[in-house]
């Protein structure tokens, strides 16, 4: 399987803190890998600094092949890089349909691709000339996952996209982002919802301290309720 | 919270109107404590125009500070600049401005102000990439640096055109009032009014119906998440900067003209008032920094002529009220 996405020995200080310890990971093109981990075990500071956020003090990061961990947020954006972060930063002041605007980079709107995103998210056309602000959480994650498929992506990088929603919008969640899937998109997620995570994953990575701790398969993990304990001090049982 | 099924109808988002009414209040409320019906009719004019001037200075501030979170001090060095650029083609032009004919006055007026634009956005150019870009994100950094900006922009323009105060009249068409009735409104001041029209219509355009001002806006709000989406927010803000600085060229000459006079120092009180503006208005809203300006104006106005010993601190008191009322501003934009 091709490595779309890989990092190796990355290090990541914010201020006087010294928060990715060494990661080493791979992103296997067309399957989701799944970052799990306590809080404050540095998975969304793995994505900030992928995506340019956060600067790499060293180490290598490399997309296709090509590195990037130099380069600035727009450059990689600009790859094929779409993000959604934890606290959806939809832009609450535009539309829903100006936020999907600014979104597509590369010129208007493609008609197939938002026929295809209505599908699963009816919401954002019921909503699409009002303010993102006036938006659900729910329908605002939809948002914040929409913006970031209007355009074809490589790779896509997803912060927690279950945290703060109903149960029912989790479920609903969870089967649009397995339809994302079957499409073939490439998906490094954080989830912190193991059942989502289970649902969703091919691949997990687990994260603890600023290191990866476990790699391998997600049901090898999602059968393992000794393993879960150990490494995310919860069971599967537990979480449902 | 209870989540909205699709087919539920969106509550609409309330149209936020209290800060468009309050200068209409102000207004009214004015009209007993001043008596005169033409007094306080000459007074809102004069508060317009002037107002009018404070926000073609300040909207390109208020932009500023929203989207890249920059506290530029040396805003008033391009309000100077500009007058004294337009100078150099009002001066030899002089005879021109006295001719009795509209046409002719603003065929010298208008290249004058493109200028005093021109000059005034190229020197945002080189403050963003010299002064400001080491400094992004340190506050105090930005302080000094755009404050000492500003202090050299003046010595320079004292070193360039002498410490002697410069002239500025007003041309000959526009001098003068509109009578209607007994009351007499300046002809200079409804020319004012109509610029900053203009230049609030044209920024609102912009910012509403282009995906320039779309950017802007979304850069306003979370500048980090338009990076992600793959746009260098920096070339923007520079765009923005420089657009800012050339409207305050443009309220520089409006300025001078307004003042007939033209001096070095002539935006150190005009900064207080934009600051004063900006933080009424919440940091990058237009919309706020419109209605901010006029409120200001109408308080140096009709505060000068009700309190005179006030006018010093009517508009600081003006800034704790509205904060008192808005702590973030009139329309909040950004968190910050």
């Amino acid at each position: 399987m091709t490595e779309l996405l890989k990092l190796s020995g990355v290090h990541t200080h914010i201020g006087r803190y010294h928060i990715l310890q060494g990661i080493d990971l791979a992103v296997p093109q067309g399957q989701t890998t799944m970052l799990l981990g306590r809080n404050g075990a540095g998975k969304t500071t793995t994505l900030r600094t992928i995506m340019g956020l956060w600067q790499a003090s060293s180490g290598e990061i490399s997309l296709a092949g090509e590195r990037i961990e130099s380069r600035a947020t727009p450059d990689i954006a600009r790859l094929g890089v779409g993000y959604v972060p934890e606290s959806m930063a939809v832009f609450s002041d535009l539309t829903v349909k100006e936020n999907l605007v600014l979104a597509a980079r590369d010129g208007p709107l493609d008609d197939a691709q938002l026929d295809w995103i209505f599908g699963f998210f009816p919401a954002l056309r019921r909503f699409w000339l009002s303010r993102a602000g006036s938006l659900s959480g729910g329908q605002k994650q939809m948002l914040s996952i929409a913006r970031a498929i209007v355009e074809p992506r490589k790779l896509l990088l997803i912060d927690e996209p279950t945290k703060g929603l109903a149960p029912a919008i989790v479920m609903a969640l969870i089967e649009c982002l397995k339809e994302i899937k079957r499409k073939g998109a490439t998906i490094l997620m954080v989830e912190q919802n193991f059942f989502a995570a289970r649902e969703l994953g091919d691949n997990v990575l687990v994260m603890d301290n600023g290191t990866i701790v476990h790699r391998g398969e997600m049901a090898a993990l999602a059968s393992d309720v000794p393993l879960q304990e150990r490494l995310l001090g919860l069971s599967l049982e537990a979480h449902q | 919270m209870t989540e909205l099924a699709a087919t539920d109808p969106l509550p609409k988002p309330k149209r936020d109107i209290a800060p468009i009414l309050l200068p209409v209040a102000v207004a009214v409320v004015m009209i007993p404590l001043i008596g005169s019906p033409s007094t306080w009719l000459t007074l809102t004019a004069a508060s317009l125009a002037m107002g009018m001037m404070i926000f073609i200075m300040a909207s390109g501030l208020t932009l500023v500070f929203g989207l890249m979170d920059v506290l530029n001090f040396g805003h008033g060095a391009f309000i100077a600049v500009g007058a004294y650029v337009a100078t150099l083609v009002l001066a030899p032009f002089a005879a021109s401005l006295q001719v009795d004919s509209l046409w002719m006055n603003l065929a010298v007026l208008a290249p004058a102000a493109l200028l005093s634009m021109a000059v005034s956005g190229a020197l945002g150019l080189i403050v963003e990439r010299v002064l400001i870009l080491p400094v992004y994100g340190q506050h105090l950094k930005q302080i000094l640096m755009t404050t000492g900006g500003l202090i050299v922009a003046e010595q320079t323009l004292y070193a360039v055109w002498g410490p002697q105060i410069i002239p500025t009249p007003l041309p000959t068409s526009l001098r003068g009032s509109f009578i209607l009735g007994d009351v007499a409104i300046a002809k200079y001041r409804v020319l004012a009014m109509l610029i900053g029209l203009a230049v609030f219509i044209a920024i609102q355009l912009v910012l509403n119906r282009t995906k320039l001002g779309l950017l802007i806006r979304a850069g306003v709000e979370n500048r980090e998440m338009v990076e992600a989406l793959g746009y260098r927010i920096r070339r923007l803000f520079l765009g923005v900067f420089m657009t800012g600085s050339a409207l305050a060229g443009l309220g520089g000459v409006m300025w001078a003209l307004y003042r007939e006079q033209v001096h070095a120092s002539m935006s150190d009180d005009l900064t207080v008032l934009i600051f004063i503006v900006v933080i009424i208005g919440g940091l990058g809203s237009i919309g706020g920094c419109f209605i901010g300006a006029i409120l200001v104006a109408m308080v140096a106005n009709y505060g000068g002529f009700l309190v005179p010993k006030l006018a010093l601190v009517s508009n600081i008191l003006l800034m704790v009220a509205v904060l008192m009322w808005r702590p973030r501003g009139l329309y909040a934009v950004t968190s910050r």
